[in-house]
C-alpha cells in the first residue's frame, strides 16, 4: 500500500492534460543508464494488521521501563509523564504542521513555542531561550560555538570530565577541524576542582563547559566556577537538569552566561535516546550569536497580538554560510511537550517531582553503600543521581538487578571518554538515578538483589 | 465559534494556588532537606511557573491546534518539505511498549528486537541509496549534512590531504552552505546555466586538489533531474573530491535512480519527508546518512551490526567504526522517526516505494500543467516531485506578489507553496503536491489560483482576510525583540 488516491482513469485525465502519454515519458527526464533496472531489495510489504504483528513481535523482543523497575540514568530518567501530554501533542493539527514560515496558518505552533521560550526562560533564570534544539548533546556544542561567536576566542575550549561523555564527544566531534584546542579538565574527586580549573584557563579561552549536577549526579561550585570563566573574559556554559531546578538555585542566579539541558525529563518518552529536546537559554546580549528559531511576539495589520519568526537574519536560509547555526528542523513537538509538562505541574509541582526524586535517590543511596561490597564512588552532595561502585563489578550488579526486574546502569566502562578514570574504577562503577515514580518498595528490591 | 480564551498566554490564564498534577506523598523517609543538599545550592524558591488546573491546560492548547493549518486539515504543498499524509497506524506503532520506554543505555542482549529493526532500517537505506554504510544518527537532514561533512574531513585528514573548499549550486538549500561552514570549509557557490542545472564548465574552474566536496541536490531545487550528473560526479572525482548528494528531494526518485548509482559517495535521508516523519511543527527529523564502502570506517558510533553467530540465530550488537569521527549527538539517534520510517517502508514495500515516487512525479507535473497558463515554470517542460513557478509576471503587470497570492490560498483554504525559494527565480513559488493528494484537490487549489490572480490587487496586499492573525508586523518588532512573555510585562 502506498497511500495514493488517483484512481487509473484519472491518471489518464492527468497524463492527457500534462501531454504526455505515459508516465514513462515523464521519467525520461532521468537519463535511463541511471535508471534502476530491477526492483529494490526489500522485505514484502505488509497490511496494517501484519505490519502490527511484526512491531509487536520486535517489541517483545526488547526490556522496556514500563514492564521493569528503572532506575537507569546517565542522561535519560523514568520520570512520569502525565496524560494530557500526550493527548495535546497526538493532535494533528499540531504533529503534521511544519515549522511555522506562514505566521497565519501556525498561530497555535508559534504561540505554544513562545510559550516554551518564556518557560525555558524562567527555569533557566536567563533572559532568551530559543525554540529548541536537537537534543543536550549536540546543545552542548552548539553552545560552545556560540561562545566562540561571542568571545571572538577560538584558542581554547575548556569542559570539565564531569560533563556528559557523549555530550563532551560531540564538542570533539564538532570542532575537529577548527585550530581550537578542546581541554578536558578530570574531576577525578566527582567534580570540578576549582583552582586546578584556574591552571586550565587562558586568555584565548572562549568558555568552560560546565554540567550542574554533573553526569555523576554531584552538585558543582557553579558560583565559582563562574568567577574563574569571567576573570579570564570566557563564559560559563552550564549544563543544567530543568527538574533540578525545582530545588536547586537556577544556572542564570548562578552566573551562567548560556544554559542548555537535555529537555527529556520535560515529558519525554524514553525511546531509546530520542527524539529527545534540546534547550539553549542565554542573557539577551547574547541573543543574535545564538543558534535556532526564535518566536517573537509583534502585532498584526489589525493591531492584534500575535506571534512569528523573528530574528531569521542569523538563520541558515536568510544567511546561508554566514549563519549562526545550520539548524532549521529542531525538535519543535518535544518542546511543545515540555511546554505542556510544566504547564501542568507548575512551581509546585516541579518542586515536588524534584524534592521526590532527591528524597528517594538519597534513600536509595543509604540503603545500598551499607551492603557489604558497595560503596559511592564519590561522596560529595548529590541530586538525584549517584556513582555506585560494586566490587564484584558493574555488570555483575546490573545482572544481579536484572534478574530481580530491576534495570541499573549504564555501567562508566560504556564511555571511552572516561579514561581518565582508572579502568578498573571503571569496571566497578555505575550510575544509579532514582525519580519520583519509584517507590521505597522498588528501592528496597534492588537493595535486597545486590545484597 | 472561536474560544478568545485560546490566545491568552499560559502566564495570564494561570491563577495561584491551581494545579494540574498531583504527586504521592513520599514513602522515604523524611529527612531533612538541608541535610541532603547544601544550603548555598538550594533556590528560595521554585521557578515562578504558571498555575494551572488540568482542564484549563487541555483547553488552551487543544484550541491553539485549531489555530494551525496541518495535513491532517489542509492541502499543504510546501515545496522542499514534502508533507505527505502520516499514517495514523504509525503513532500507534511508535508508541507500543518495548519500544516508547526503551532506556538509552539499556544493554544490547535486551534490545535485540529493537536492534533488528535499525539494522534492517539501515539495510533499506543502504537499499534506496545505492550506498552501503549507513548511519541513523543524525537528528535531521542539516545534522546529517554536517556529520556527512565531518566524515569527509576525516577522511582526507587520514589521507594527509588539505582540502579546505565546499562547492555547491546557487539553487542549493541555505542548510548547505551553513553546514560547510560550520564543519569548517571555505564555501564555494556556483552560478550555474540559466535553464537551472549545474553548469559543468563553471564548476571544473573551481576543482583543484583543495576541493573536498561538491554538495549538489538531485533532482534539484527547481525539481529536476541533473542529467548531466554522472559526468558532475566524475569530474569532482578526477580532482579526488566527493561528492555530495542532499537527500532532501529523495521523493522524486526513490526506486527509479539511486544516489550511488549516479555517482554520490554521499548523501542524507530526511526520514521526516521522504518517509513521513511526521514534520512535527518543525520537528522532530531525523537524518540518516549512507556513504560508500571507502568512508564506513569514519561513521559516528555507535551503528547495528549483525552478528555472525554460525547459526540460524540472529544477533545484533552496537558497533564502533575503527576511525569514527566519535559522535554528533548523545544517544543513539531519533529512535521514534525511524520507527516510523521503518513502519512506512515496510508497509510500501519495493514497489509502493516507486509507486509513491512516480504519483508524487504525475502529481507534480499534473498541477504544474493547470497553472502554467498564469503561473509559469520559466525551467523545463516537466518536472520531477515539484515545481518552481513564477510570479514575476504578475508582479509586473499588476503589483501582485508571490507573498499576495500565498497569503490569499490562506483565505481558501490551502497552504502556500515555499516562496521565494531558490533564489535563483525571480518571485519564485515552489509547489510540492506529494502522492497524497487525489486529483480533485489538485484541481480545486488550481481554482483557487486562477481566481486569486483575477481578484483586486488591494485585497491581495492585505490578505489572508479569514485567519486568526494577518501579516504580523516584522520591522520593529525585528529591531527590539519580545521573545518571552516576562519580556512583554516590560514593554
Amino acid at each position: 500500500m502506498s497511500y495514493l488516491f488517483t484512481t487509473s482513469d484519472e491518471q489518464q485525465q492527468m497524463l492527457g492534460r500534462i501531454g504526455v502519454d505515459s508516465l514513462a515519458t515523464l521519467l525520461d527526464q532521468i537519463p535511463t543508464q541511471l535508471q534502476l533496472d530491477r526492483p529494490l531489495r526489500m522485505p514484502p510489504a505488509l497490511t496494517e494488521l501484519e505490519l502490527e504483528r511484526h512491531l509487536r513481535e520486535l517489541a517483545s523482543r526488547n526490556v522496556g521501563a514500563a514492564s521493569r523497575v528503572c532506575f537507569m540514568g546517565g542522561g535519560a530518567y523514568d520520570h512520569y509523564i502525565p496524560s494530557v501530554v500526550d493527548e495535546v501533542t497526538g493532535r494533528g493539527e499540531f504533529y503534521t504542521a511544519y515549522t511555522p514560515y506562514q505566521a497565519e496558518a501556525s498561530q497555535g505552533t508559534l504561540q505554544a513555542f513562545f510559550e516554551f521560550q518564556s518557560l525555558i526562560a524562567e527555569l533557566s533564570g536567563l533572559d532568551i531561550a530559543n525554540a529548541s534544539l536537537y537534543d543536550g548533546g549536540s546543545g552542548v556544542a552548539e553552545a560552545v560555538l556560540m561562545a566562540m561567536r561571542c568571545t571572538g576566542r577560538t584558542g581554547r575550549v575548556v569542559v570539565a570530565g564531569s560533563v556528559n561523555p557523549e555530550a563532551v564527544q560531540s564538542v570533539t566531534t564538532y570542532l575537529a577541524d577548527q585550530p581550537t584546542e578542546v581541554l578536558v579538565l578530570p574531576t577525578r574527586h566527582g567534580k570540578v576542582g576549582v583552582a586546578e580549573l584556574e591552571s586550565y584557563i587562558d586568555e584565548t579561552t572562549a568558555c568552560i563547559v560546565i554540567q550542574h549536577p554533573n553526569f555523576f549526579g554531584e552538585l558543582e561550585d557553579v558560583e565559582q566556577i563562574a568567577a574563574v570563566a569571567h576573570q579570564q573574559g570566557a563564559l560559563l556554559i552550564h549544563s543544567f537538569d530543568p527538574i533540578s531546578v525545582g530545588l536547586l538555585k537556577r544556572p542564570g542566579e548562578l552566573g551562567a552566561d548560556i544554559a542548555v539541558a537535555e529537555g527529556q525529563a520535560l515529558g519525554v518518552p524514553l525511546q531509546f535516546g530520542g527524539p529527545y529536546l534540546g534547550i539553549l537559554a542565554c542573557k539577551k546580549e547574547l541573543v543574535r550569536k545564538m543558534p535556532g528559531r526564535l518566536i517573537g511576539q509583534t502585532v498584526d495589520r489589525n493591531g492584534q497580538r500575535c506571534f512569528f519568526l523573528n530574528l531569521q537574519a542569523r538563520e541558515q536560509h536568510i544567511r546561508r554560510a554566514g549563519a549562526m547555526s545550520n539548524i532549521c528542523t529542531n525538535q519543535g513537538l518535544l518542546a511543545l511537550r515540555a511546554t505542556v509538562y510544566l504547564s501542568l505541574l507548575g512551581p509546585q509541582g516541579l518542586k515536588e517531582v524534584a524534592e521526590l526524586s532527591c528524597r528517594k535517590a538519597h534513600y536509595a543511596a543509604d540503603r545500598l553503600k551499607q551492603i557489604e561490597g558497595c560503596e559511592l564512588l564519590f561522596t560529595g552532595p548529590f541530586f538525584k543521581e549517584f556513582v555506585l561502585k560494586y566490587e564484584h563489578g558493574a555488570d555483575s550488579a546490573i545482572r544481579k538487578a536484572a534478574a530481580a526486574g530491576v534495570d541499573i546502569g549504564p555501567m562508566l566502562s560504556r564511555f571511552p571518554n572516561l579514561n581518565w578514570l582508572p579502568q578498573e574504577v571503571r569496571d566497578q562503577c555505575l550510575l544509579v538515578a532514582v525519580t519520583e515514580s519509584r517507590t521505597k518498595d522498588e528501592i528496597d528490591r534492588l537493595v535486597t538483589a545486590l545484597a | 465559534m472561536r474560544n478568545r480564551q485560546a490566545t491568552q498566554l499560559l502566564s495570564e490564564l494561570s491563577h495561584a494556588g491551581r494545579r494540574g498534577a498531583e504527586l504521592p506523598p513520599s514513602d522515604v523517609p523524611e529527612w531533612p532537606l538541608e541535610d541532603l543538599l547544601p544550603s548555598e545550592a538550594m533556590a528560595a524558591a521554585p521557578p515562578r511557573l504558571p498555575e494551572l488546573a488540568e482542564p484549563d491546560v487541555v483547553r488552551h492548547f487543544v484550541n491553539l491546534s485549531t489555530l494551525n493549518m496541518s495535513v491532517d486539515t489542509h492541502f499543504y504543498p510546501l515545496g522542499s518539505c514534502t508533507m505527505k499524509y502520516n499514517p495514523k497506524r504509525h503513532e500507534r506503532l511508535s508508541r507500543l511498549p518495548g519500544i516508547v520506554d526503551v532506556h538509552p543505555h539499556q544493554t544490547a542482549g535486551n534490545i535485540q528486537g529493537l536492534l533488528e529493526l535499525l539494522y534492517e532500517m539501515q539495510e533499506m537505506l543502504a537499499e534506496i541509496s545505492g550506498l552501503p554504510a549507513v548511519s541513523l544518527q543524525p537528528a535531521a537532514g542539516a545534522h546529517g549534512e554536517l556529520t556527512a561533512l565531518f566524515v569527509a574531513a576525516a577522511y582526507f585528514r587520514d589521507k594527509g590531504e588539505s582540502r579546505t573548499k565546499v562547492i555547491f549550486p546557487a539553487s542549493a538549500h541555505g542548510t548547505n552552505p551553513a553546514s560547510a561552514a560550520m564543519a569548517g570549509f571555505d564555501c564555494v557557490e556556483l552560478k550555474g546555466r540559466s535553464d537551472g542545472f549545474v553548469d559543468i564548465e563553471e564548476l571544473k574552474q573551481h576543482l583543484d586538489d583543495k576541493t573536498a566536496v561538491f554538495m549538489v541536490t538531485n533532482p534539484n531545487t527547481l525539481g529536476l533531474f541533473e542529467r548531466e550528473i554522472a559526468e558532475i560526479a566524475k569530474v569532482v572525482h578526477d580532482v579526488g573530491g566527493l561528492v555530495y548528494i542532499d537527500g532532501a528531494n529523495m521523493n522524486a526518485i526513490m526506486g527509479i535512480t539511486r544516489p550511488g548509482d549516479f555517482g554520490g559517495d554521499m548523501m542524507h535521508y530526511n526520514v521526516h519527508k521522504t518517509f513521513t516523519g511526521p514534520h512535527g511543527a518543525g520537528g522532530p527529523g531525523s537524518g540518516p546518512i549512507c556513504v560508500r564502502d571507502f568512508l564506513a570506517d569514519y561513521l559516528p558510533a555507535p551503528i547495528v551490526r549483525q552478528r555472525d553467530t554460525g547459526s540460524d540465530e540472529k544477533r545484533f550488537e552496537l558497533a564502533t567504526p575503527s576511525k569514527t569521527i566519535g559522535r554528533v549527538r548523545s544517544f543513539f539517534g531519533n529512535v521514534g522517526i525511524l520507527v516510523r520510517g521503518y513502519c512506512y517502508l515496510r508497509t510500501l514495500g519495493a514497489a509502493g516505494v516507486r509507486e509513491a515516487a512516480e504519483q508524487a512525479i504525475l502529481n507534480a507535473n499534473y498541477l504544474k500543467a493547470l497553472l502554467a497558463d498564469v503561473l509559469p515554470s520559466a525551467h523545463g517542460e516537466h518536472c520531477l516531485h515539484e515545481f518552481v513557478a513564477s510570479a514575476d509576471g504578475l508582479a509586473k503587470e499588476r503589483g501582485i506578489t508571490a507573498m499576495d497570492i500565498a497569503k490569499r490560498l490562506l483565505d481558501y483554504g490551502f497552504h502556500p507553496p515555499t516562496v521565494y525559494f531558490p533564489l535563483v527565480v525571480p518571485h519564485a513559488m515552489m509547489f510540492e503536491p506529494t502522492e497524497t493528494e487525489s486529483k480533485a484537490t489538485l484541481d480545486a487549489f488550481s481554482d483557487a489560483i486562477h481566481k486569486i490572480v483575477t481578484e483586486d490587487a488591494d485585497l491581495l496586499h492585505t490578505a489572508p482576510h479569514s485567519t486568526p492573525v494577518s501579516r504580523p508586523e516584522e520591522v520593529n518588532a525585528t529591531r527590539k525583540p519580545v521573545l518571552t512573555w516576562a519580556a512583554c510585562n516590560k514593554e
